[in-house]
């Protein structure tokens, strides 16, 4: 009963401390002076349509490297708890031949679209990290309709590692050719909105959708193997 | 904007809710990603600016436009969070593995 009590006092103290956000915030009117700047300057400067492009992967594309870097730990993690004995054989129901069928038809397309989005993140809304989910979800149809796909691992942590290692590479290029860390003007900026445009942006953001998406499979591949 | 602001608030304390009464360890953790949505939600709403577009300069130009600083933001959150619950259902199925047991009640080490 006290139990209770507490939870219930603590759920409508959160609820009162959150409740200034509804009542009293207004919408902004202007910009803070940061995003101001971004604005701004982030399509002259950068070339890159799509803005939230421009603040992930250049100006603030340390962070992004970081991000990447937690995604990587984690799957390390996952990895290691999930880790087999040699497998045992379990009974496996097929999957209908429906499924199999649409796999069949769709995982190209899946891919093809995966890839889409990724190519074009400083264009549309999208990028590197979505366009690896997009991928790692036609990884997961694929073991759905299979239920004995085998993920060849070794490709797996070559794509990891390769991106991951000339994501960095770029970004020391950036600090020696260009401004600083990751900037994306060691390449010509080219027509504004095109897909050949923005410098680095499109190259680093098809490696990150590279890494993100292996490193999805594989926790796909080891939370399949140890179900 | 206020709607998602109210929204945000909700799943907040829903998330929270679910966390702190659920015995079982997967519906805890779908709590957190409840919670985690919310937070979203609130960033976002955050960074709306009355009457502009999406910071996206096709056909908008750079008068128009929301701040694009939390939606950067709450992309990184997204992917961590993503991250944080596929380690979470990792424990999950080797605590399961320890006790053929998912309910939180079972473990008791940590309880004091």
């Amino acid at each position: 009963m006290v139990k209770k009590l507490i939870i219930i006092i603590t759920l409508v103290l959160l609820a009162i401390m959150l409740m200034p956000l509804i009542t009293e915030v207004k919408p902004f009117e202007n910009l803070s002076s940061v995003s101001q700047k971004y604005v701004h300057a982030g399509s002259e400067e950068l070339g890159s349509q799509n803005l939230v492009t421009s603040v992930i992967v250049t100006y603030r594309g340390l962070d992004t490297l970081g991000e990447v870097a937690v995604l990587f730990i984690a799957t390390a993690g996952i990895g290691f708890f999930l880790r087999r004995k040699p497998e045992e054989e379990r009974k496996k129901t097929k999957a209908s031949s429906l499924v199999q069928t649409g796999t069949a038809f769709l995982l190209p397309i899946i891919f093809l679209f995966g890839v889409y989005i990724f190519l074009h993140g400083h264009l549309t809304p999208g990028g590197g990290f979505q366009g690896g989910v997009v991928i790692a979800s036609g990884i997961l149809l694929l073991m759905l309709a299979n239920v004995d796909t085998k993920i060849n691992t070794n490709i797996l942590y070559w794509v990891e590692s390769v991106s991951g290692a000339f994501y960095i590479i770029i970004g020391i290029f950036g600090l020696v050719l260009a401004g600083g860390f990751l900037d994306n003007r060691i390449l010509p900026l080219g027509e504004f909105g095109k897909l050949l445009s923005a410098g680095a942006i499109p190259i680093i953001y098809s490696l990150i959708g590279l890494k993100v998406g292996a490193e999805l499979v594989g926790i796909l591949n080891n939370m399949q193997r140890s179900q | 904007m206020l709607l998602v602001t109210i929204l945000g608030v909700i799943l907040i304390v829903l998330g929270l809710w679910c966390m702190l009464t659920q015995k079982n360890i997967i519906k805890i953790i779908i709590g957190f990603s409840i919670m985690d949505t919310g937070i979203h939600l609130l960033i976002v709403s955050i960074g709306y600016i009355k009457d502009k577009s999406a910071p996206i300069m096709d056909v908008v130009n750079s008068s128009q436009v929301i701040d694009p600083v939390p939606s950067a933001l709450v992309l990184t959150a997204i992917v961590i969070g993503l991250a944080v619950t596929a380690l979470m259902l990792t424990y999950a199925i080797k605590l399961f593995e320890i006790k053929q047991s998912l309910d939180i009640n079972d473990f008791k080490e940590l309880k004091w």
